[in-house]
């Protein structure tokens, strides 16, 4: 599996020295890179099932400071290699009309790819900080050049608010490594190095808030509606599909897994809150219907997706912090599901629908009666919003019952909080749905007469293969979710029982 | 002490004297009625073989420290060596920068004075002794006045010289100054002497003064590594100085200045080991690395705190004032103030281990370089569009792809993205901080330091996007002399090589400590 990370970083080289004028050229090789990376992740997982954790690589990197280039994999990183891979073949289909600087578009997303595949795979802390910070420079020039609506302030946005949360974490990170005595950064060594009780407690939500920022977590989450908005359609994809999984998976992987500690009773509680597992929780739960009620309010289409993510990734978060197996089981699958599902909802709003339209604004896209005209869109979109909406069948369902089945053991008053998320949720989506495609006003004549004048471009083979890719991928784990579950249930039990790694 | 000795312990000095002489007689003696592009070239490659020569020296001088009977006048090896060889890899470059720029009818002169600076450069990066540290000092600062007025028709160049010169003058001054009281105080123009005197002094009731010569000292030294409040040149200096003379201000000198700052800062950390040579008390010596115990007076505490001050407010302010810069000579002004902030921290809480000083070179020696390419990509944009405002960098990918790509890595790495060397500079620095400093004040400092470099990204990232996002006024390529292109080059390849095995600088600086 190490070999997602190397194809994807020489992708990014080669893609930058192919012909500036041929953009189909780079965007064959793309798909190919992309692919094999898909290929190499979907073995990679299905050679891991009852396999624990699995070393691929483990070489000295710094001697003097005991960094180490080691490379490992357990449940919970290959389900989300298995996500990066899916989300980088279909990120490709879907750029398929990029046609600006094609080369540098792609050399951009591989180095952004590859960047992820390596956080998800880093076994050390410190490699997996560089892995993080790799992944940083991409998106900003991503956006910042072939993005939309008031492009280089979301790029801007995004890289500061990712760069702060990324120096709150390298402060973590040092203290950690010097208070642990300065031998080694592996996750293990760090994890058994017996950190004192008071400095996990103030290092955990520093760390945690570092990542927490890049997972959208409320109230630090305004870069991601600006920046999704912002971004062309594979960016966003890759936003909400595998970036702000980053963070969460930092959140769980270092902030739980190193501090656990820091998640005890402070002694003292202040209306019910007295830890800092109750400070994120609430703020998860803040999240969920804050991002939800947002989202019911907007007049841009892709602003509801990006404040829809937001509310979604406040389910990771509070799974997170339910620290119980099934919590815990049901975040990591909310992560995929997510995934899968924001990729698809951002695919058929900037891609199927934006670039034909050219407008995402409700009050535009009312009367040109889209259900109509792009009924493959029409219906697209009404699967991949009652994915979202989390109805059985789709693994959005089997997620989020997890995670609110958890938070009901830890704490009931979040389940019955969050619960208005998942009922604003259904409202946004269907209120999304009527304004975009199915408005009730009827056509008039003139309108008839400019769609006949205008007739919108066909949908392309790659827009129906990424769609059948994603629809297939939420499919399967909702109906059969414990193909993913057989890996995350023991990968998540040994990280509650403390032996992190 | 006798000529031999000295001979051989000069022997880089010497080597570079030579070839700026050598220089001069070519120049003016053979070459006078030749092209100005032959005179340039040939002048340059004399100095860089001159360079060559000096490293060849300092290699053979074979690590013999040149001493006064007791006490050592030029240290060898160790920080020292690394510092020569570090100073004189970054003029060998700067010089080869040199060869495609039209500033100057006179480029023998050019090169033999940036020869002779380089010579102030590697004396005072060893020396021990405070004559010596400032016949160094003024050898390099009146080269580098020099090399700021090169460009006569320029009348910034002029206004820079005049502004660095006067503000440099009252900063000898000062440090002269300084050096007379502590002379005074402690009896001996010796490094480690002065230490050993000045704590017996304060000791005596004389600490108010003490407290004084440093704080004359800090404001010399801080003058010649850009540190707020005694920055005011570094702007006009970087934004009027000829790009190739820019580009040795921002390296070399900083380089040396740094080297003199670890000397400084070892001799004063070295006093427990010699009170015990001397016998005249008992004092508790913690472990090595520990921080610097709280009951010690005098040098020992003062000197920390005044490097403290100025590390956080350059810090703070050179990254705030980069901000609002629209000239990019101005922002690396700006950015090496905040730079040199990040460095003072690392000396500030400095440990008698090698560990401080190896993280300080670390870092001094792989921001040389990166500024050196990031001043040759301003060099050249500069000749194409007559200016280095942010806006003549716009379009630079379609202009020039690989001048483009040159400038990402360097302002990435000057920005502490991994996989590049400013992140490792950055982090071994502050892992040395926390592993010397234990407690709140220096983690605070680090904190700050993380969260400026942080501010920092942003005008970095404004060059780029104006490089990369924005669409060009102008589309016509812009072309490099191939030789530039080639350093601009090899120095991105070292970033990037550097910073993905950095244990090979390390390594390499480590290997100067055993001998």
């Amino acid at each position: 599996m190490a070999w997602t990370i190397f194809i994807s970083f020489a992708g990014a080289l080669i893609a930058a020295l192919c012909p500036k004028d041929k953009p189909a050229v780079a965007r064959w090789f793309a798909l190919a890179v992309a692919v094999a990376g898909l290929a190499i992740a979907v073995t990679g997982y299905a050679a891991g099932f009852g396999q624990g954790r699995q070393v691929f690589v483990d070489a000295l990197w710094v001697p003097s400071m005991g960094i180490h280039f080691m490379l490992a994999a357990d449940g919970i990183s290959r389900v989300l290699v298995l996500l990066t891979g899916i989300a980088s073949v279909s990120g490709v289909l879907f750029s398929w009309n990029v046609e600006l600087r094609t080369n540098q578009f792609f050399a951009f997303y591989f180095a952004l790819i590859g960047g992820v595949y390596g956080v998800f795979l880093s076994g050390d802390l410190f490699l997996l900080f560089v892995f993080y910070e790799i992944a940083i420079v991409p998106k900003y020039f991503l956006i910042a050049i072939w993005g939309s609506t008031r492009r280089e302030y979301g790029a801007m946005k995004l890289a500061i608010y990712s760069f702060v949360g990324s120096a709150m974490v390298l402060i973590g990170l040092l203290a950690a490594y010097v208070t642990a005595g300065s031998h080694s950064t592996t996750l293990a060594a760090l994890a058994s190095a017996g950190l004192p009780v008071s400095f996990q407690m103030w290092c955990f939500p520093l760390v945690f808030v570092g990542f927490g920022i890049l997972a959208g977590m409320w109230p630090f989450h305004t870069w991601a509606p600006t920046g999704h908005v912002a971004a062309p359609t594979a960016a966003s994809m890759l936003l909400a599909g595998v970036v702000m999984k980053l963070g969460a998976y930092g959140c769980l992987r270092v902030g739980i897994g190193l501090f656990p500690h820091g998640l005890d009773p402070w002694g003292v509680s202040f209306i019910g809150i007295g830890s800092w597992r109750d400070v994120f929780a609430w703020l998860a739960v803040i999240g969920i219907v804050y991002g939800a009620l947002v989202a019911l309010a907007q007049t841009d289409f892709k602003f509801v997706i990006g404040y829809s993510s937001v509310s979604h990734m406040g389910f990771v978060l509070l799974g997170l912090m339910t620290l119980n197996q099934i919590g815990v089981d049901g975040a990591v699958l909310q992560m995929f599901s997510h995934g899968i599902i924001a990729g698809l909802l951002f695919a058929i709003v900037g891609r199927v629908v934006y670039d034909r339209t050219h407008t995402r604004q409700f009050a535009e896209l009312e009367p040109m009666h889209l259900s109509r005209r792009l009924p493959f869109a029409a219906w697209a979109f009404v699967f991949a919003g009652i994915a979202s909406m989390g109805l059985p069948g789709f693994s959005g369902f089997v997620a989020e019952l997890q995670v609110m089945v958890g938070a009901w053991q830890a704490n009931p008053w979040w389940t019955i909080v969050s619960g208005i998320g998942i009922i604003v949720g259904v409202a946004y989506i269907w209120r999304a749905l009527q304004k975009a495609f199915f408005s009730d006003t009827l056509p008039t004549p003139r309108e008839l007469e400019v769609e006949q004048a205008h007739k919108f471009a066909p949908i392309t083979w790659p827009e129906y293969a990424g769609v059948a890719l994603l629809g297939f991928c939420t499919l399967a784990v909702g109906l059969y979710p414990r193909i993913l579950l057989d890996q995350i249930e023991p990968a998540v039990r040994t990280l509650l029982a403390g032996g992190t790694q | 002490m006798n000529y031999v000795d000295l001979f051989r312990a000069t022997l880089p000095e010497t080597a570079l004297e030579i070839a700026a002489l050598l220089v001069i007689v070519v120049d003016l003696g053979f070459l006078r009625r030749a092209a100005t592009s032959t005179r340039v070239a040939v002048g340059a490659l004399l100095g860089v073989a001159g360079c060559a020569a000096a490293i060849w020296a300092v290699y053979a001088a074979g690590w013999g420290s040149l001493s006064n009977g007791s006490y050592v006048v030029l240290a060898a090896g160790g920080s020292a060596a690394v510092a020569q060889v570090a100073i004189l890899v970054l003029t060998a470059l700067t010089l080869l920068l040199f060869i495609d720029t039209g500033f100057t009818r006179n480029p023998g002169e050019y090169v033999a004075v940036v020869l002779m600076a380089t010579a102030g450069g590697l004396l005072i990066s060893a020396a021990q002794d405070l004559l010596v540290i400032f016949v160094g000092l003024e050898l390099l600062s009146l080269g580098l006045y020099i090399l700021t007025a090169f460009a006569k028709q320029s009348g910034k160049s002029a206004e820079a010289a005049l502004k660095y010169y006067l503000f440099g003058g009252m900063s000898a001054a000062f440090l002269l100054f300084g050096f007379s009281y502590l002379y005074g105080l402690s009896g001996s123009t010796n490094l480690p002497r002065i230490v050993l005197g000045t704590y017996i002094a304060s000791t005596s009731g004389a600490a108010p003064l003490l407290v004084l010569a440093l704080v004359m000292i800090a404001v010399g030294l801080g003058f010649k590594i850009a540190a707020v409040p005694f920055h005011f040149w570094a702007p006009d200096t970087y934004e009027g100085a000829p790009a190739p003379a820019a580009a040795f201000i921002a390296s070399v000198s900083k380089v040396a200045s740094f080297a003199l700052l670890i000397s400084i800062s070892h001799a004063i950390l070295w006093w427990p080991s010699m009170l015990h040579l001397g016998g005249r008390l008992t004092v508790a010596v913690s472990s090595p690395g520990a921080p610097m115990p709280h009951y010690t007076p005098g040098i020992v505490t003062a000197w920390p705190l005044i490097l403290m001050v100025l590390s956080a407010a350059s810090m703070v302010f050179g990254n705030l004032a980069a901000l609002a810069q629209s000239s990019v000579r101005r922002l690396l002004a700006y950015s090496a103030i905040a730079h040199a902030g990040y460095i003072l921290l690392g000396l500030a809480f400095f440990g008698w281990t090698n560990l401080s000083a190896e993280a300080i070179l670390y870092y001094i020696v792989t921001y040389g370089l990166t500024t050196i390419g990031a001043f040759g990509v301003v060099g050249v944009v500069e000749r194409a569009t007559g200016s280095d405002k942010l806006d003549s960098f716009l379009g630079l990918q379609k202009r020039n792809p690989l001048l483009a790509a040159v400038l990402l890595v360097l302002f990435l790495s000057l920005a502490g993205i991994p996989p590049l060397v400013g992140f490792w500079a950055k982090f071994n620095l502050f892992a040395a901080v926390l592993a010397v400093g234990g407690g709140p004040i220096p983690f605070a400092l680090v904190a700050l330091a993380i969260a400026f470099s942080a501010v920092s990204l942003y005008y970095y990232l404004q060059v780029l996007k104006r490089a990369y996002v924005m669409p060009a006024s102008d589309e016509s390529p812009i072309k490099a002399h191939p030789v530039t292109m080639a350093v601009l080059v090899l120095i991105t390849a070292a970033v990037i090589v550097l910073g993905c095995f950095p244990a090979l600088l390390q390594n390499w600086i480590a290997s100067f400590y055993g001998m």
